[in-house]
């Protein structure tokens, strides 16, 4: 199988299927206000400390127990279905939370299976990307953490679409911005990674095959993963990537688990 | 009723068990054991695994009591079937199996509560989840490179419906390498039992029919090498059969 996109991969919550649309049209529909669903179904893969700032940041840290040393494979995590959010929709605090932290990241998403492939061709097997918010309730231990920080329902926005990889340009050099509330909080880029896109698909799919419609982040660009943007009750996110898009989801103060109040 | 998913003649079958050496798909053909490939028993979506969740194999690995289950997660590339092989690298030098009840979550668990947790699970399977121990990093413990390759979680051969198991929490499991027992234990001496770890995931997570649990492993693990054959078994669930193969296999 191989997932081509054309333009611009949308998929609007009252529709059955996604739809590649001209960019416009796509906009339209965006401006509608309509909330819309994650625009791919497949697992997403998510890389830790990608960006050397955030190993940098923990200095000392990263030789003493529980860490020892510095890691030599990229850590990665997943972000399972039950996190997967569409544009516009809310993400849930959880109770007993005061906000939950913004994790702005560029999300590739794979075109072809994609096993044991070298660098030089890696980026041959994105079909384009998306902008997704990988949300956590903040922690800064990273040795064991409980999935409870970041695997909860809704705390995976994605969107508002997938736009075509011809379209986006050099993944590794886009400019990324987070508002709340309209306040800018976060201006960074996909610049300066540990490893690259391409070197992350390679050496990810050494030993684990990447599926069509699967969802490598390709890095929190820091502070991401450490000390990002918070997000109260009732305020709004906003994570915009250059030629990719802007995703927006409002935090709303969830009552149970399994729906928001 | 217990079912297998393999593939015959073209096509990916649910099949019953008709002998000991003979299956009866779906469709009323008889097939045998030896002539169908065998896939994971059913189509899995989230796979949460356990840690350290028998107290002894916790403290074979040296870790105390703990606070919550050490839940981490695997992507669906890791599954292979039973009679399947698995890749050993060549640069490991301890590589080890683990035999695992897997529950399977049969409907739409959130916030589920204890006492009405089993009413959640479809059923079961018995799972034997690799791990490569020369790959674990302290980031992210147990890291996706130690514990989430491809061709290293094998699942089945069956699939057995909640109902057939009346207690789950009093099983016997066993590993085999070569034929010869090399691990034993019970899923008595689980350390956060199956309402548990449903009541614990379904707190934060909403599990969806298809997500399974693999419960974690007793203690007895040792290493395995190219050409080793590897058996887990649980009673009453079925019995797993799996071979080790080196790089070669795979032209690296």
């Amino acid at each position: 199988m191989r997932l081509f996109i054309e333009d611009t991969l949308f998929h609007a919550a009252g529709a059955p299927l996604p739809l590649d649309l001209p960019h416009a049209r796509a906009c339209d529909a965006l401006a509608t206000g309509e909330p819309a669903r994650p625009p791919m179904a497949g697992t997403v893969y998510g890389v830790l400390h990608n960006d050397p700032a955030a190993l940098a940041a923990m200095g000392d840290r990263v030789l003493a127990p529980p860490y020892k040393a510095a890691p030599k494979a990229p850590v990665l995590y997943i972000k399972p279905r039950n996190t997967h959010l569409g544009h516009g929709r809310a993400i849930p605090l959880p109770p007993g939370a005061e906000a939950v932290q913004v994790g702005a990241a560029l999300g590739a998403v794979i075109g072809r299976t994609a096993c044991r492939v070298a660098p030089g061709d890696a980026l041959d097997y994105v079909a384009g990307y998306t902008v997704v918010n990988d949300v956590t309730l903040p922690h800064r231990e990273f040795y064991r953490p409980s999935l409870r920080l970041r695997v909860r329902d809704g705390f995976c926005p994605m969107g508002p679409w997938v736009r075509a990889a011809r379209q986006v340009g050099n993944p590794d050099a886009l400019d990324l911005r987070v508002w709340i509330d309209g306040a800018l909080r976060l201006r960074s880029s996909t610049r300066g990674f540990l490893r690259p896109l391409p070197q992350l698909i390679a050496d990810v799919t050494d030993f684990m095959t990447l599926q069509p419609g699967d969802v490598l982040l390709t890095g929190l660009p820091w502070p991401g993963d450490f000390d990002g943007p918070l997000a109260h009750d009732g305020q709004r996110v906003a994570i915009e990537i250059e030629n990719v898009g802007r995703l927006e989801n409002p935090v709303v103060r969830a009552s149970v688990q399994g729906g928001s109040a | 009723m217990k079912t297998a998913r393999v593939a015959y003649s073209g096509a990916i079958h649910t099949a019953t068990p008709y002998d000991d050496s003979r299956l009866r798909l779906a469709d009323g053909r008889i097939v045998l054991h030896d002539d169908v490939v065998w896939l994971p028993p059913f189509e899995a979506g989230t796979i949460v695994a356990l840690g350290l969740n028998y107290a002894e194999h916790a403290k074979e690995l040296s870790f105390g009591a703990q606070q919550e289950p050490l839940a981490f997660l695997k992507g669906p590339g890791a599954l292979i079937g039973h009679r399947g092989h698995t890749r050993r690298p060549a640069d490991a030098t301890f590589m080890h199996y683990e035999c695992e009840l897997a529950v399977v979550i049969g409907r739409s668990a959130a916030g589920v509560r204890r006492d009405c947790a089993m009413d959640y699970v479809a059923g079961y399977t018995v799972a034997n989840d690799y791990a490569i121990r020369d790959y674990l990093e302290n980031w992210y413990r147990p890291n996706l490179r130690v514990k989430n390759r491809d061709t290293c979680t094998v699942l089945g051969p069956w699939f057995v419906d909640a109902a057939d198991v009346p207690d789950p929490h009093a099983l016997a499991l066993r590993t085999l390498v070569n034929g010869v027992v090399t691990q034993q234990g019970n899923t008595r001496d689980m350390v956060f039992d199956i309402p548990a770890l449903i009541e614990y995931l379904s707190g934060f997570m909403t599990l969806a029919p298809g997500d399974v649990i693999l419960t974690g492993t007793p203690d007895g693990v040792v290493d395995v090498k190219p050409g080793d054959e590897v058996i887990t078994e649980i009673d009453g669930i079925g019995s797993l059969r799996n071979t080790i193969v080196g790089d070669d296999v795979f032209g690296r």
